[in-house]
């Protein structure tokens, strides 16, 4: 209550206020506008109300870049979750060993992720890349460009290089958090080393293995410049996600209605998954006893 | 159960001491024998968690060795030793029930579900949480939680001593109270080694039958708690124990009376003979329960002025000025009233006299 | 200055913490919250300092109604359970820093940081960090920090439940004499009652966020209002014995019929529950009067000057506290003896009819 009478507050809070309402709430209010009209040109509108929301939602490409999506996301997260909680385990506690193993975990965070794009571009061709002719020296053919199975295995291998490591920390500080006493009582029950990992570390890693998840599965649901740098949606469409589909429609094709229709339904679909993200975490801050 | 015997040990945290000051734990050579209740007491970073962890396995001790039953097992870590340990604040499988959790240690050594049953259900039993065995062990309150981590050292039958960090630190005063007797009731029972840390005199005290007194790093005292209290061996023990802890007032000796600042307090032949026979700065100390404190003049006594007497329930504690030191005294809840001024009567019996610290006794 | 607080009332969760408090507070008084965790202490403290906004109830602090102001604009000061001392000062600085705030010239703030340094024992280490020092140092900081200000209302929460036993009586000691010294208005919680006692002062006893009993501490303590005051005010707990009042004879257990005497005259018949303190039940017959009851050792406890003995009287529990070391045989059956003038007598309900001290019933509360 106070706070409404503190009026400096208001001040200091306005120009956030300004910033967001400039760059999210009026574009986002655009798009909305042009969702449910069709443009043909500047200053030539019709209004045609759902229309465009029912084209795109039976638009089967659509239906087919959201199964790419959620293969996508589901595998990785099959992979990125379980290596980064082995990664973290294996982490020196403390030390001059912490320290440089946090900073090189860290690394592959840092990159800009168009340059990751490039970087594997570069690492899996067959000719020149040190992965990619390796492995057809190996006498394997691998070419991204040409075939479905190498594309999403080199994206995949991509995804988990860039973004493991974001798990690994998490899991990293939820396992340092645990107090020595839990693994001296393991210890001296006899526990074995799978036992003290599957009776303390993970369910005590229960909070921030929770965080790690919703993330990663939001970030990779909305994959754009990755993919896009290394296959361009290809080859054909079989590396062609949601955010790569959208954007051919919307700058690809130049029509608007449908793309401006296809990112509310994108943004409701990433909305939903975030009121999810929270209520499980205040949950979690609740459910923590110890 | 086993016998365990401290060999000259000492442990320094770091890795190169350079005098007695560097180590946390100095010289300790002691025997424990089966069976028995002992508590470490002592003020912070007085070396007793830092003994005990010696004793569990949880840290190897820079010199001496640690042998159970005349075997070494300095180098031997806590699992293998058949220990069992409790910890300041409760350790427990969350995801377990309270069955799971208590049979845990049983599980991991490998024994059947028929006897795994039996051992749960008898150690349940003796620790009241045969009500409890199906829930989930998360849900119980702190005193419940601390019952099961000892339930687990209780499981297993061939274990060795159950070791104590401060256990009742997380539980509520009315609890604790309940926990301690429980503590106390089970080991009564079952008789195993039970060494029980504690900075707690009370807790110490009542828990059990050898209390060895530490400060700065080595045992000052060891003994039954009532030795302790009649005949604490260096001044730190009549100050640490007993609430409030003994009262000292420098004193010179003149023939059988202690002198204090020109007050004559008579003493009994022996402790006369013994602080004639001392040398450096001696010290009559009194406990209080045992000073007496009069309204008006007895036999014996010396007049003081009281400073302030305060209610604490049971009894009264008198605070009063002899000559510029400050007593205490405990009086019985009665219905004497004081005015300004007391008179305090030592009793001979119960006077005992520190030269440099140390107690005079007869040899 | 006078602080009242009126119906008080904080549902978090639709869990009650605090029901309906009012409680009046002087200048130059020491006030202690006793009761158990979760009683509802802190949160009453948070109210009291401004930290939190009760769902409903009145704080006026001189007449003035300042229930909705800030914390920063009201002068108290706060003590935590968790030594809280600013890292990277130095003693001086953390002792120094509320003053500094308030914008007092260098001079002064130096004369009554020494001068609080000294009170708390503290001079010779205002150049070192807290985390240089012991637990008992970092907090005696803490509490110089409340006490520089001068505040007029200085909050304690529990603060010395982290400190070595010995510690703690000590600094016990040492905050009687500071809190005499001060104009403020002292608030302490605590779980223990010994510390309640040895404080003094007045005392709201607390259980489930609802006041039972406000009075002198040592007055509460002689003369519990109900069972429940006096379990939460007593170490060890008090012995309770369900008995029935049949025309002039009162019945224990099974077996024990003793006619009414003295205070216990008074009692009309009915089904009553005695409360008597285990120092009051003795090992030896202590004079004619005494009530005998057979009972059954189940454990005997001795700390060195005293012995606890808990036996079993049939179904109830009690517990002998008695001064000298005396050791029982488990499972033995002994005799012990109390004198029914020092009964408390409470109705079935809870609340109290008659205590040791006087003589005349309790209205029923």
């Amino acid at each position: 209550m106070d706070k409404w009478k503190d009026n400096k507050a208001w001040f200091l809070v306005l120009p956030v206020f300004l910033i967001v309402a400039f760059s999210a709430v009026i574009p986002l209010m655009t798009v909305v506008n042009y969702s449910i009209q069709d443009i043909f040109g500047p200053g030539q509108r019709v209004f045609v109300g759902t229309e465009w929301f029912k084209e795109v939602l039976s638009d089967v490409r659509l239906h087919e870049a959201l199964w790419r999506q959620l293969l996508f996301s589901g595998l990785v997260l099959l992979i990125e979750m379980p290596l980064g909680i082995l990664i973290a385990l294996m982490m020196p506690k403390k030390g001059w060993g912490a320290s440089i193993s946090l900073v090189l975990i860290a690394l592959p965070l840092l990159i800009p992720w168009n340059v990751i794009g490039t970087i594997w571009i570069i690492f899996t061709r067959p000719d020149i890349g040190l992965l990619g002719a390796t492995i057809n020296g190996l006498g394997i053919g691998f070419d991204h460009t040409a075939s479905s199975l190498d594309a999403w295995v080199t994206l995949m291998l991509m995804e988990v290089w860039h973004w493991t490591p974001l798990v690994a920390l998490l899991a990293y500080a939820g396992l340092r958090a645990i107090p020595e006493a839990y693994f001296q009582a393991a210890k001296i029950d006899g526990a074995s080393t799978w036992a003290t990992f599957w009776y303390i570390q993970l369910p005590k890693m229960r909070g921030v293995l929770t965080i790690a998840l919703l993330l990663r599965f939001m970030d990779s649901f909305l994959i754009y410049a990755e993919p896009f740098v290394l296959t361009g949606g290809g080859p054909g469409n079989s590396t062609t996600f949601l955010s790569i589909y959208l954007v051919k429609v919307a700058v690809g094709q130049f029509d608007l209605g449908p793309a401006a229709a296809f990112s509310l339904v994108y943004f409701l679909i990433i909305l939903l998954f975030s009121w999810l993200f929270y209520q499980v975490l205040q949950n979690v801050g609740k459910g923590e006893t110890s | 159960m086993a016998k365990i015997t401290l060999d000259n040990i000492a442990h320094s945290y770091l890795s190169t001491p350079k005098d007695e000051s560097d180590y946390a734990l100095r010289l300790i050579d002691n025997i424990w024998d089966d069976g028995g209740a002992y508590a470490l007491l002592g003020p912070s970073g007085c070396g007793k968690t830092t003994l005990l962890n010696i004793i569990s396995g949880l840290l190897v001790p820079s010199k001496g060795r640690v042998l159970f039953d005349g075997k070494d097992v300095t180098n031997l870590p806590p699992e293998k030793r058949n220990i069992a340990q409790v910890f300041q604040f409760p350790v427990l499988y969350d995801t377990m029930t309270v069955f799971n959790n208590l049979a845990f240690p049983l599980k991991n050594r490998g024994f059947n579900k028929e006897d795994i049953n039996k051992r749960v259900l008898e150690v349940a039993q003796i620790l009241d949480l045969t009500d409890s065995l199906n829930k989930k062990a998360a849900r119980l309150s702190a005193d419940a939680k601390q019952k099961i981590s000892l339930g687990r050292g209780l499981v297993r039958e061939d274990v060795a001593a159950i070791l104590f960090d401060e256990p009742l630190t997380v539980i509520d005063p009315h609890l604790k109270w309940q926990l301690r007797g429980k503590l106390k009731e089970v080991h009564e029972q079952l008789k195993l080694t039970f060494i029980y840390v504690t900075h707690d005199q009370v807790e110490a005290l009542t828990f059990a039958d050898q209390v060895i007194v530490m400060y700065e790093g080595a045992i000052v005292q060891i003994g039954t708690p009532q030795e302790l209290f009649e005949n604490p061996s260096h001044k730190f023990v009549g100050y640490f124990i007993g609430s409030p802890g003994m009262n000292f007032l420098p004193c010179k000796l003149n023939g059988n009376k202690a002198m204090i600042n020109g007050i004559g307090i008579e003493l009994d032949d022996k402790t006369a003979d013994l602080g004639h026979k001392s040398h450096g700065n001696l010290e009559l100390g009194i406990r209080p329960l045992y000073l007496e404190v009069h309204p008006q003049e007895v036999e014996n006594s010396v007049p003081a002025l009281v400073k302030s007497i305060e209610d604490q329930g049971t009894y009264k504690i008198i605070t009063a000025s002899l000559s510029g030191n400050i007593l205490r005294a405990r009086l019985p809840e009665g219905k004497e009233t004081f005015s300004e001024n007391a008179w305090l009567r030592f009793p001979k019996s119960w006077i005992r006299l520190f030269a440099n610290d140390k107690l005079l006794t007869r040899p | 200055m006078s602080l009242s607080m009126k119906n008080i009332n904080l549902t978090v969760n639709e869990e009650i913490y605090l029901k309906d408090i009012s409680l009046d507070f002087e200048s130059g008084s020491t006030n202690i919250f006793l009761g158990r965790t979760l009683a509802g202490k802190t949160s009453l403290l948070r109210i009291m300092a401004g930290l939190d906004r009760p769902d409903s109830g009145r704080i006026f602090v001189n007449g003035k109604d300042v229930t909705g102001v800030s914390v920063r604009k009201r002068n108290i000061s706060m003590v935590y359970q968790q030594f809280i001392n600013y890292p990277s000062f130095t003693i001086y600085e953390n002792i120094a820093s509320p003053l500094k705030i308030l914008g007092m010239d260098k001079t002064k703030i130096d004369r009554r940081v020494r001068q609080v340094a000294e009170m708390l024992h503290l001079e010779s280490m205002l150049d070192r960090i807290p985390t240089e020092l012991s637990g008992g140092q970092q907090q005696r900081c803490a509490i110089a920090r409340a006490l520089v200000k001068d505040s007029t209302l200085l909050l304690l929460d529990e603060p010395l439940v982290n400190l070595d036993y010995k510690l703690r009586e000590e600094l016990q000691i040492d905050l009687q004499d500071i809190f005499k010294q001060r104009d403020a208005i002292v608030v302490y919680t605590t779980t223990e009652p010994a510390e309640a006692l040895k404080l003094g002062g007045n005392i709201a006893v607390l259980d489930k966020g609802r006041m039972i009993q406000t009075g002198v501490t040592s007055q509460v303590y002689h003369k519990p209002a109900s069972i429940k005051v006096a379990e939460v005010f007593s170490d060890p707990p008090i012995n309770l014995l369900s008995c029935s009042v049949d025309g002039a004879s009162i019945k224990f257990g099974q077996n024990l019929t003793i006619p009414l005497k003295g205070h216990l005259s008074q009692l009309a018949s009915g089904n009553y529950i005695a409360g008597i303190r285990s120092n009051h039940l003795y090992l030896n017959c202590q004079n004619q009067n005494d009530i005998k009851l057979e009972t059954i050792v189940e454990l005997a406890e001795i700390n060195g000057s005293e012995t606890f003995i808990h036996v079993d009287y049939g179904t109830t529990k009690l517990v002998v506290q008695e001064v000298g070391v005396y050791s029982r045989k488990i499972d033995s059956t002994i005799m012990i003896y109390l004198d029914p003038s020092n009964l408390f007598i409470f109705s079935e309900s809870g609340s109290l009819i008659l205590s040791p001290d006087n003589r005349s019933p309790e209205k029923l509360l």
